[in-house]
């Protein structure tokens, strides 16, 4: 009986392990000439990840005038585990960003994203995919990234937004490894951070022809005691018309980032 | 046949062979397919030029450059390098801009202008009453907003009294259509099944291409870098762009964006090389369509990020500078 149970709990935790990935993998997915998975198309996230990539409850948004339309939904979170495994001097500085959301967010001021960020804000971003050399356009910014496939050993030459993307096949997951990333972009509008020496490990993996399961592993000796993992599922933009429009935000932050700079008026 | 009609095909096949030879095509060169079996244009180009946009009136009715005009040319580079010894034209220790500034050599394209439409290889006339307005490195010109020029401004009491490219909105050399300049004349394309990519290093500009056949963006919807949908033309790429915003101009100086309407041409001739042609079509701005080619070389260097916007102290310092100028500052932070 007891031994029985045991195999129930363990047959019950396999299939749970198999449900959370490798078990779509095996569905129909599209290829590339190449025999390669194919991801191509127009991509977006889903959830309160852009929000805090913690579980987090309700809260208050920071602009009166906007009410309810700028207030945090509660969320599961995306963090395995729950936590991001800050170290305590760089948890005070998260929770000191947490406070100062507005004026510290690099992305209220339309900076380039980085990555994880640039995949789970909410906003499209399309794949054009290549056997030696792939580009990864998001409509935030017009943030781009090139993802070099065939270039091993090429380094990083200077720090960047959206970093050096250096990717490679494991069977069927596309693996980007990103290194040489600004310490200027968070994680999230939650004041989640990390300093220049974070690499990123994304994995890419179709679990249908509409989905993307998403993982990226945040390696950053200086803010966290260990690395961590997000993932959640990408969905293609099915609608025969999509299309990413122009988001060319710096117009939108010119008085933002300048107003204080204007010329007063004589009145 | 009529022996008239003989010596048309022989000179304009002798015409053809001695522009492609001028362009560094080799003969009978087939254009690789990609994986989708399209031909294949990607890659790292750099459109730089040393050939100016119209042709020099001393060259008039030549189109091409001979080798004692190329000799002389080099010759004349040469003896200025000499004589300026690295200075600034201003003197002094050498200008910064010496360490970036590209070209190619005047061997690579020996046309005497980029223009190659109208025949003469001039600007056709301006349309009577069409917006001019010239930026420029030096100081602001007179001016009203808009301002759709990219580099300079009409003043410094606000952002928007910039050029488009001081604030980051557009590269001056990626408008589109885009145009040899001074330095980062470096463009990628990308390609997949159904889309190009067409990717100016300057400011990180992305312009994708649908090349599915859908239809562009309803009239209404402009955008700034337009609506661009392509087609294969034999091996060659055409891509047309509709729908810009009225917030940009149609081409050097005139008209506006909004009345334009634009056909770019990508042609490999070589492995390492692809032909950009463009046509400008705006009936408010310019009494004629004009065509223009620029020769681009591949690059087996990769695309930095050119992030404009991050690092643009340059707005912050000019608009700051001005308001300390006229005594009006206020520092928020209370320094």
């Amino acid at each position: 009986m007891k031994a029985m149970l045991k195999n129930v709990v363990m047959a019950a935790g396999l299939a749970c392990s198999m449900a959370a990935l490798p078990a779509f993998a095996q569905g129909d997915i599209p290829r590339t000439p190449d025999g390669k998975p194919d991801f191509n198309g127009i991509w977006q996230a889903l959830g309160t990840a852009h929000l805090d990539l913690e579980t987090h409850v309700a809260r208050p948004g920071p602009v009166v005038e906007m009410g309810a339309l700028a207030a945090f939904p509660g969320g599961m979170g995306v963090v395995e585990g729950g936590k991001i495994p800050y170290k305590p001097e760089a948890l005070l500085q998260k929770l000191d960003n947490q406070s100062n959301w507005l004026q510290r967010d690099p992305l209220v001021k339309c900076y380039l994203p980085g990555v994880p960020r640039s995949t789970y804000i909410p906003y499209p971003f399309q794949i054009f995919q290549a056997p030696d050399t792939t580009l990864i356009s998001y409509q935030f910014a017009g943030a781009d990234r090139i993802v070099y496939m065939d270039k091993p050993d090429f380094e990083s030459q200077v720090d960047s937004w959206m970093g050096h993307n250096l990717g490679h096949w494991e069977g069927d997951t596309l693996v980007i490894n990103v290194t040489g990333q600004m310490p200027d972009t968070w994680f999230d509008q939650s004041g989640n951070w990390h300093s220049w020496k974070m690499s990123v490990e994304e994995r890419y993996t179709l679990i249908g022809p509409n989905h993307i399961q998403y993982e990226a592993t945040i390696t950053d000796p200086d803010v966290f005691t260990e690395p961590w993992k997000i993932s959640m599922p990408l969905y293609r933009r099915i609608e025969p018309n999509a299309m990413m429009l122009e988001f060319k935000c710096v117009e939108f932050v010119e008085d933002l980032l300048y107003g204080q700079y204007r010329k007063p008026s004589l009145e | 046949m009529n022996s008239r009609l003989i010596t048309l095909a022989v000179s304009m096949t002798l015409a053809a062979t001695l522009s492609a030879q001028a362009f560094g095509a080799e003969t009978n060169y087939m254009t690789p397919r990609n994986e989708w079996g399209q031909p294949d244009l990607r890659g790292v180009w750099n459109f730089s030029s040393n050939t100016p946009l119209e042709r020099p009136a001393k060259y008039a009715g030549q189109e091409y450059l001979s080798a004692a005009d190329v000799a002389k040319i080099r010759e004349e580079a040469l003896a200025e390098i000499a004589r300026s010894d690295g200075n600034s034209s201003q003197g002094g220790v050498g200008g910064y801009n010496q360490f970036w500034i590209e070209g190619v050599p005047i061997e690579e394209n020996t046309r005497t202008s980029l223009l190659i439409d109208p025949p003469n290889g001039r600007m056709p006339k301006r349309v009577p009453g069409a917006p001019i307005a010239f930026g420029g490195l030096g100081p602001d010109i007179e001016g009203v907003l808009p301002v759709r020029f990219t580099v300079g401004g009409i003043g410094k009491d606000h952002p928007e009294q910039r050029g488009l490219s001081e604030r980051c909105l557009l590269g001056f050399n990626s408008v589109p259509p885009f145009m040899p300049s001074m330095y980062n004349n470096n463009v990628q394309l990308f390609q997949n099944k159904d889309h190009v990519v067409i990717f100016n290093e300057m400011i990180h500009e992305a312009r994708i291409v649908p090349i599915d056949g859908r239809a562009h963006l309803p009239e209404d919807i402009a955008q700034w870098t337009g609506d661009s949908r392509g087609y294969w033309d034999g091996d060659t790429l055409v891509v047309e762009s509709t729908n810009f915003t009225d917030k940009t101009q149609s081409f050097r100086g005139t008209g506006v964006s909004a009345d334009m309407q634009l056909i770019e041409r990508f042609t490999r001739v070589s492995p390492d090389q692809v032909n950009y042609t463009f046509t400008v079509n705006d009936p408010k701005a310019f009494e004629a369509p004009f065509t223009v080619e620029v020769p681009m070389h591949k690059m087996e260097e990769e695309l930095y990020e050119y992030a404009c916007h991050e690092g643009n102290y340059g707005m912050v310092n000019i608009l700051r500078g001005q308001r300390i100028e006229d005594g009006t500052y206020i520092d928020a932070s209370g320094n």
